[in-house]
């Protein structure tokens, strides 16, 4: 194990990281039993997920033994059984009695925007007192090599939505989708989504009522419909900068999704009526705590909802009918919604699988809860043409997990993004085993 | 440890109950006085009555209840034993028998519940939480929780701020919580008085406060106080700061107890004396000195642990537990030596600094090294699933090689809390004697399709899944949005 740093440094390039992913896999294969044996691959291998049961999130349904073909990053063919025609050097992942899903997609996060969420000078997920407002762009501040990238893409999340936090104005600014496998750049669309908050939030920070947050957005969004059709030296003048008028061109083409933090009912009934009143706009809600109460409306609208299952308690009266059930019920209602921590969490969008599992305890399907944080935050987001599913032509995003993957006492075995297959540690790993042995021969600092 | 004085008066305390007599008078219940002196009549107050330990006396009476029986059940019983087809009898507020079901004689006449192949458990008990102090709703109104005017207020008591309307009791019961230590926050050195509630509904605390409970006292390491009280530009700035601040204090509470046993030597002797003047600060910091009050300490990292272990050493109190040790795992041998409890997240991590260190299976690693190991949740939401968070690290720590029995991992939600907060003689298992305070599962309850169907605290049910009779509404709800949905 100390060979696997000795032949570089931290401060690497991409071909250090083929290295790094050679002998991580060569430390997963030294840790894994038997019963799951794997080979140390390389770049570019074709990986071959035999026998395991297949939740497809597609229509093919769950394929009880089934194997899953990938080459050049993609899914070649899925089959029943094993077959017996796998080219020579694929990696095999032995996965019978393993449940092999699509990655999930945090649909929500801050991954690697975010360090230490308490320091300032550790996180890059909001502008506060500068003069960028729904301008923000959050992807060039993406850490490919943060600790919870890792940390994550060990538990099965292989993409997510990197969203701003709330800075000083009702928009936050432009959110990123990440891929979490290893590269320099995991960024795989910069300004894909824009993020405003209503509601409470909203009020704050535009002068502390709703009427103001409200207004403001559609002026501003009216400006930037007006600025798009000036002349290139015309003077501009409306609420918002220039910079922001211009940024907000996408939002009010319907070219990238609007996502809009609110949680009361009236508040989603008014977006409702904003959305009839500018049929361009892309909605997406966060948050929702009360949208069962206007779950038909939101159907009616195609207003997508990305929810916390947890999310219970009448912690301001913007939530006071706040209810595990929500997602329940948004499901029988035909609203189309995902599932994942709506304050964007940076260190466990891990435990978005088990926030699914809650809301099947409280009245949500089990296939409407795998998709919701698989094929439904690709829908959300527009890439579910190459994302979100097991499908032939899809991007392989594979996880190989040792049971019922909502289960709080399941884990991912093997994790496949884009075709390649993860190593298995992260900063949290190497911690437990240097700790594994509280009376060591050598002092601690020098286990590795 | 502290729990021995608790062990002396509890029996006494419940036989009272049980007998329906009223502690109220003049706060028998609990040792009133210090020890040695005579109970003083709480109205008169004399000027040489010594300070009252009790003045905010428990009122939690059980409501009475008929013997009942759950059978066709899988138990833990908190104590790592585990019998499938299992079966449990209450009577009278207590656990009568509890075993394999061919070991348990279900007298005529008691009512049976057939638990349907789920799990009878001990109720789980929260030491960290801040429910009632900080409730929902979370406004500026109802933020109680954390008297940051000072870093030092051992002289506030959480229970003077609970709000027991909050919401958050009622969900933090359908998740099976019978049994809770409400703390004042970390943003002080000494942050002031918890107290241990049974999770009943109430208009008043004191119906809540769990009979015979020590109080404890919140204190906090690290980051909170020093950055806190640094953006004031007043000490505390560091953690050297914070350590001569906890010192300081410790050094003016072990005066204070001095004059205080002058006095009480005088008065012996039948020499005229004036008792000293009562300090509520240094109250509850001789409290703890004396071995009434235990200490309570939000701390991540392992140095600072070890820091505090010396400075308990250097000052003569013990450290019950210390709260969100992040970094237990790095020094799981020393907090077992020193018989220290460490109340943990499952996998809370990086939020701040001293939290960069955490790893999923800290919990079982401390477990592992013969340590008191705790799931707490310090959270509304958390403390709802604390089943899950113990599920979470029973499996984590089982792939790194800490293969124990799930009915084992039950140690961290009820029986270790419980010798955390000194009341592990009264309740925290499920064995003949102790309070029948538990919860039936409509399966494994390390599953996250588990769900609490029957909350009995001493006997009484409180919560029921499928009746919603026994579903509770705040009165802050009612007549609201949602008033009586299923949350």
């Amino acid at each position: 194990m100390t060979r696997r740093r000795s032949g570089f440094g931290r401060t690497g390039t991409g071909g250090r990281l083929a290295v790094v992913l050679a002998l991580g896999l060569a430390l997963v294969a030294t840790l894994a039993d038997g019963a799951f044996a794997r080979d140390v691959p390389a770049r570019g291998r074709g990986v071959a997920i035999l026998g395991g049961r297949i939740v497809t999130v597609a229509d093919a349904g769950v394929i009880e033994e089934g194997s899953i073909l990938i080459r050049d990053g993609r899914i070649e063919r899925i089959v029943q059984g094993i077959p017996e025609d796998i080219p020579r050097g694929y990696l095999r992942v032995h996965a019978k009695d393993k449940w092999v899903t699509p990655g999930i997609f945090a649909a929500f996060s801050r991954l690697g925007v975010v360090e230490i969420s308490l320091a300032r000078s550790a996180n890059d997920d909001n502008v506060e007192g500068g003069p960028l407002h729904a301008a923000f762009d959050i992807s060039w501040g993406v850490n490919p090599r943060a600790t919870n990238i890792a940390i994550n893409r060990i538990a099965g999340i292989t993409r997510a939505a990197v969203s701003p936090a709330r800075g000083d104005n009702v928009f936050a600014g432009y959110g990123a989708l990440i891929h979490l496998g290893i590269a320099d750049d995991i960024v795989t669309r910069r300004k894909a989504f824009a993020v405003a908050y209503l509601g409470d939030a909203g009020a704050q920070v535009a002068g502390g009522a709703r009427g103001g947050a409200v207004v403001y957005l559609v002026t501003a969004l009216n400006d930037a419909r007006r600025y798009a059709k000036l002349p290139a030296e015309a003077v501009f003048d409306g609420i918002i900068p220039r910079v922001d008028a211009e940024a907000l061109g996408p939002v009010v083409r319907g070219e990238v999704p609007l996502v809009v933090h609110v949680s009361r009912a009236s508040d989603i009934t008014q977006l409702i009526r904003l959305k009839a009143e500018i049929p361009t706009l892309d909605l997406v809600i966060a948050g929702g705590e009360e949208a069962w109460l206007v779950a038909d409306d939101l159907a009616k609208a195609k207003i997508p909802v990305i929810l916390h299952p947890f999310a219970n308690l009448p912690g301001s009266f913007s939530t006071l009918a706040a209810t595990q059930m929500n997602a329940g019920r948004l499901e029988r209602a035909g609203v189309l919604f995902a599932i994942a921590d709506t304050e964007a969490d940076a260190h466990n969008p891990r435990l978005i699988p088990q926030y699914a599992g809650n809301a099947v305890a409280n009245g949500l399907t089990w296939d409407g809860a795998i998709r919701a944080i698989t094929r439904n935050p690709a829908v959300i987001f527009g890439v579910d043409k190459d994302l979100g599913s097991l499908e032939a032509g899809k991007i392989a995003d594979v996880v190989v997990w040792d049971g019922d993957p909502l289960e709080v006492t399941t884990r991912p075995e093997a994790v496949v993004i884009a075709g390649e297959l993860m190593p298995m540690v992260s900063r949290q790993t190497e911690l437990r085993d240097r700790y594994r042995d509280l009376k060591p021969a050598r002092p601690f600092g020098y286990i590795r | 440890m502290a729990m021995t004085s608790l062990k002396s008066r509890l029996p006494a305390l419940i036989a009272l109950l049980l007998l329906g007599a009223c502690a109220a008078d003049g706060g028998a219940g609990r040792g009133a006085v210090a020890a040695g002196a005579k109970l003083a009549d709480a109205g008169a107050a004399a000027e040489d009555a010594l300070p009252p330990k009790d003045p905010y006396p428990s009122r939690y009476r059980p409501a009475a209840h008929a013997p009942f029986a759950i059978r066709n059940v899988t138990i833990w019983d908190g104590r790592g034993h585990e019998w499938k087809n299992g079966a449990i009898l209450v009577r009278d507020h207590r656990i009568v028998a509890v075993g394999p079901e061919s070991e348990v004689a279900i007298p005529e006449g008691v009512e049976v519940i057939d638990g349907a192949g789920g799990h009878v458990t001990p109720g789980i008990i929260d030491v960290h939480s801040h429910l009632g102090v900080y409730p929902s709703p979370s406004l500026q109104a109802t933020s109680d929780g954390n008297e940051i005017t000072d870093p030092n207020t051992a002289e506030v008591w959480a229970e003077h701020s609970v709000w027991p309307q909050d919401p958050g009791f009622i969900r933090a019961l359908a998740g099976g919580v019978t049994t809770l230590q409400i703390l004042p926050g970390s943003a002080n050195l000494f942050g002031g008085r918890s107290v241990v509630l049974k999770n009943v509904r109430a208009r008043t605390v004191q119906e809540m406060k769990f009979p015979g409970a020590p109080y404890g006292l919140k204190m906090a390491c690290g980051e909170n106080p020093k950055r806190l009280y640094g953006s004031k530009g007043r000490k505390p700035s560091t953690r050297m700061g914070n350590f001569a601040g906890y010192r300081t204090a410790w050094i003016a509470a072990q005066d204070y107890r001095r004059q205080w046993a002058e006095y009480l030597k005088k008065r012996e002797k039948g020499e005229r004396a004036k008792p000293p003047k009562r300090d509520l600060e240094l109250e509850t910091l001789a409290g703890v000195l004396d071995g009434e009050i235990l200490v309570h300490m939000h701390c991540y990292r392992a140095d600072e642990m070890a820091q505090v272990l010396d400075m308990a050493r250097e000052f003569g109190y013990r450290v019950s537990t210390f709260h969100h040790a992040v970094e237990a795992y790095k020094i799981a041998d020393l907090l077992a030596e020193n018989g220290v409890c460490a109340a943990m997240w499952a996998d809370w991590w990086g939020f701040k600094l001293e939290a960069y260190d955490g790893i999923r299976e800290n919990v079982p690693f401390v477990h592992k090294a013969g340590g008191c190991a705790i799931v707490h949740s310090d959270s509304a939401v958390g403390i709802q699933r604390l089943n899950q968070e113990a599920a979470k690290a029973w499996a984590d720590g089982r792939r790194a090689g800490v293969d124990i029995p799930k009915a084992e991992a039950w140690v961290w939600l009820s029986y270790n809390p419980a010798r955390s907060l000194g009341i592990a003689d009264v309740t925290g298992s499920l064995e003949p004697g102790k309070a029948a305070d538990l919860v039936l599962w409509n399966g494994d309850p390390f599953s996250v399709y588990t769900k609490a169907v029957q909350v009995y605290i001493d006997g009484v049910k409180q919560w029921d899944l499928l009746d919603p009779a026994f579903q509770p509404v705040s009165d802050f709800e009612l007549g609201q949005p949602g008033e009586g949905d299923a949350k």
